[in-house]
């Protein structure tokens, strides 16, 4: 117990447990504040298990049982109090329908940036606010500091590069920026975990998660049908043709939902040279495949723009730009196209730009905004 | 040290000192296997029937009516499957009635054996949470072999016609149960009155130890047992019994029928009145759902609109008041509570409600507590609502049902 403990603010520490947002809760609890563990409650993996296709017994990383006892036997070392708070409507509405929406529209959706912008930095917030807290902490691997001579609210990449998540993060408001805290900002993983060791956190060595928190097994087209099915909708049917960019028809397929652009494995057609699919029109169910030189394009366009580290864009801006989250940053120059778009023209041709997917704007270390790609 | 009040008495309660005083013993000095033919097991036999004795007299019934179980889920599983199975296995074709708002030991029990082929009746509530006999009547069927339906409500205080559904099951000459678990020493209990067959009862929920509990099975009633390997409890229940928990159940039945005699539960319905009372007084677009019938003597379920019920359990349990709202699902998160919505309240008005109850040792300064916290965690919660802003940035509409 510190002193100075009635001085510090009251911070909610969103426990998903894993290894970095304990370690989160046992750093900050070690410099003296008043914490509140909370787990969201999104999903409920036995929702579909044993449906067509999917697990009759399901281990999954996120949203399950497991996970919630791990992080009550954290907030339980750490004596501090735990909730688990059920956001499963929510989630389902803001998440995962749109998740399965995006792909039968031929596009490939980021679930996690949608999480985080609905769920974790907005819904957490309020209830880590409604119930006393004045800020959240969160396991993620970014920094954020307010900016005096701007006066705004800057989101940084972390120290360590390789973990960095602010790709996934570009659609924080201002606000909440300014009521976040990323302690692991200045941390690399394996400092992390030896943290988590020196604070004798019993799950110090547990694995990494990696796919989509409520796609056990990462499969998302079973996924997709199991959901569907649950739901009592039929999968629309989107089969079609997979063709040439100059029309040649090479072969059929079963559904648009299927595809990914830039996906070379699974599309059921022979070819001396590889194949990958180019283009997915979703309402001709015309899938366009191509050689690998084809998928380079030299612009694209965003919507749903959020911009963080300036208040507005004038006219143009030179950028570095991530369309993945696994995705060395490439030059680009930023123009506005329309009320609510930018066009991004990139230096060097970026290989596979994915409709759906988000794309990030950079200068130097800082999140410069980002938005959704058309 | 934090000042914590606790108002969740229909989630449990701890054991009174005289109830811990009495099982003392029987964990060391007075043990004993009651099935033993010796010194020992006799001596846990005549604790047993004593403890058996007490719980009779608590409900009006004879000893050997009492069958001790873990508690009140067993003791609902034990009368479903028991009726249903009375001939050694289901038969498919057989029928259950019950209602919506039933505790989930039984909903779920009904659910299970309804996958197993028997129809289920889940008869439907009124908007204040009672169910119309005449549902029950009108739903009687050559095949019916049982009624179940609850005494008081967990989660409103409601109570439901029960005598009157007992006539009804007599006349057709139907098994009746009711799940009284939460109706023990908040109301005067009488199998005869209420003309059940069956009756259930839990330990924790009247401050005997949790892991106690018994089911009243009128003589004659055919029963198949849940569990098989000893004759313990004529019959009905294999297994040693849990004698400190009978004996502490026992004590519990006792003082529960001293205290209402003493006129404990209109001195809890008074604090309750004024819990109620005080909190409406200041809240408004906020009341009672249930309030306008009867209802046990300490238990109030109100709503906030512009509230989630989560959040503002935990606000105050961060405060040092402990409530609860809807039901906890496995992770430990909440749920809409499945008798709210069965009562007709919306979706969202469910998420907006919460559980008061008051443990028969509640005092002034309890309600004081919870009134001084209560109005301005729901002001604090609806200050941050988005949904909440807006609505008064349009207008601001009046007060709500006061009970």
């Amino acid at each position: 117990m510190t002193d100075d403990k009635v001085d510090k603010p009251t911070i909610a520490v969103a426990m998903s447990g894993g290894v970095d947002s304990s370690t989160v809760a046992a750093m900050l609890k070690a410099q003296g504040y008043t914490l509140i563990g909370l787990t969201l409650q999104l999903w409920n993996q036995r929702r579909l298990a044993g449906k067509e296709g999917m697990p009759e017994q399901v281990q999954g990383r996120c949203c399950s049982i497991d996970d919630v006892y791990d992080a009550r036997h954290v907030a339980e070392e750490l004596g501090i109090p735990y909730y688990v708070v059920n956001q499963q409507d929510r989630f389902e509405r803001d998440v995962v329908r749109p998740f399965v929406n995006e792909y039968l529209a031929g596009r490939t959706p980021i679930p996690c940036s949608l999480c985080n912008n609905h769920l974790k930095f907005d819904q957490l917030l309020l209830t880590a606010r409604q119930i006393g807290a004045d800020q959240i902490a969160t396991g993620h691997y970014a920094r954020n500091e307010f900016d005096r001579a701007r006066g705004r609210w800057i989101l940084k990449r972390p120290a360590d590069t390789a973990k960095d998540q602010t790709y996934f993060l570009f659609g924080l408001t201002q606000e909440q920026l300014s009521r976040t805290l990323f302690p692991l900002g200045n941390f690399s993983k394996p400092r992390v975990r030896e943290i988590a060791h020196e604070a004798g956190l019993a799950l110090a060595s547990k694995p990494d998660s990696q796919e989509i928190c409520f796609v056990p097994g990462g499969d998302y087209k079973r996924f997709i049908e199991a959901y569907l099915e649950e739901q009592g909708e039929k999968l629309p049917d989107s089969a079609g043709e997979l063709v040439t960019a100059t029309g040649e028809v090479l072969g059929h397929h079963e559904g648009i939902h299927h595809f990914t652009v830039g996906q070379r494995k699974g599309l059921g057609v022979s070819s001396p040279t590889p194949l990958y699919v180019l283009q997915i029109d979703s309402a001709s169910h015309r899938v366009t495949l191509g050689r690998e030189g084809d998928l380079s394009t030299s612009t694209l366009r965003a919507r749903q723009l959020n911009w963080i580290a300036i208040p507005e864009l004038l006219g143009e801006m030179r950028v570095q730009v991530k369309i993945r989250h696994r995705f060395e940053p490439a030059w680009a120059t930023l123009r506005r196209t329309g009320a609510d778009e930018v066009t991004v023209a990139f230096d060097e041709p970026a290989r596979a730009v994915t409709p759906g997917q988000a794309v990030v704007f950079y200068s130097n270390d800082e999140v410069v905004g980002g938005g959704w790609i058309v | 040290m934090m000042q914590r009040v606790y108002m969740d008495a229909n989630a449990t309660t701890p054991l009174l000192p005289e109830v811990m005083a009495a099982m003392r013993p029987w964990f060391d000095d007075n043990f004993g296997n009651a099935s033993s033919i010796h010194f020992h097991g006799q001596r846990a036999r005549a604790a047993v029937d004593h403890a058996r004795e007490t719980v009779a007299t608590l409900l009006g019934c004879r000893p050997a009516e009492i069958v001790f179980t873990s508690g009140g889920t067993e003791g609902d599983n034990l009368a479903l499957f028991g009726i249903l199975q009375s001939g050694g296995m289901l038969q498919p074709g057989d029928h259950l009635i019950t209602t919506a708002v039933e505790h989930h030991a039984v909903l779920h029990a009904a659910e299970h054996l309804r996958d197993r082929g028997i129809l289920v009746t889940f008869l439907p509530v009124s908007s204040a949470g009672v169910i119309d006999p005449e549902d029950v009547r009108r739903a009687l069927r050559p095949q019916t072999k049982l009624i179940s339906v609850m005494m008081a409500n967990n989660e409103t205080g409601v109570l439901q016609p029960v005598a009157e559904i007992g006539r009804i099951a007599r006349e057709a000459d139907v098994y009746y149960h009711t799940d009284a678990v939460q109706t023990a020493g908040k109301l005067p209990l009488d199998v005869k009155a209420i003309g059940c067959d069956l009756l259930t009862l839990s330990g924790h929920k009247m401050h005997a130890p949790q892991g106690t509990g018994a089911l009243y099975v009128r003589r004659g009633t055919p029963l198949e047992p849940l569990f098989f390997g000893g004759l313990h409890e004529r019959h009905r229940r294999a297994g040693t019994e849990n004698v400190p928990g009978i004996v502490g159940f026992g004590k519990a039945a006792e003082v529960a029928m001293a205290g209402l005699d003493a006129g404990i539960p209109s001195r809890t319905a008074a604090l309750r009145d004024r819990l109620e009372m005080l909190i409406l007084q200041s809240v408004d677009e906020a009341g009672v759902n249930g309030g306008e019938v009867p209802r046990v003597a300490n238990t109030t379920n109100l709503w906030f609109d512009h509230v989630e019920a989560e959040a503002l359990v935990i606000a105050l349990d961060l405060k040092g008041l402990a409530i609860s709202g809807g039901s906890a699902c496995q992770s430990g998160a909440t749920e809409p509570s499945h008798v709210l919505l069965a009562m007709g309240l919306s979706e969202e008005r469910a998420r907006a409600s919460v559980r008061f109850s008051l443990m028969k040792t509640a005092t002034e300064e309890d309600v004081d507590f919870a009134v001084a916290l209560v109005p301005q965690a729901v002001a604090r919660l609806r200050e941050l609502s988005p949904v909440y802003a807006k609505k008064t940035a349009v207008t601001v509409s009046g007060g709500g049902l006061h009970d």
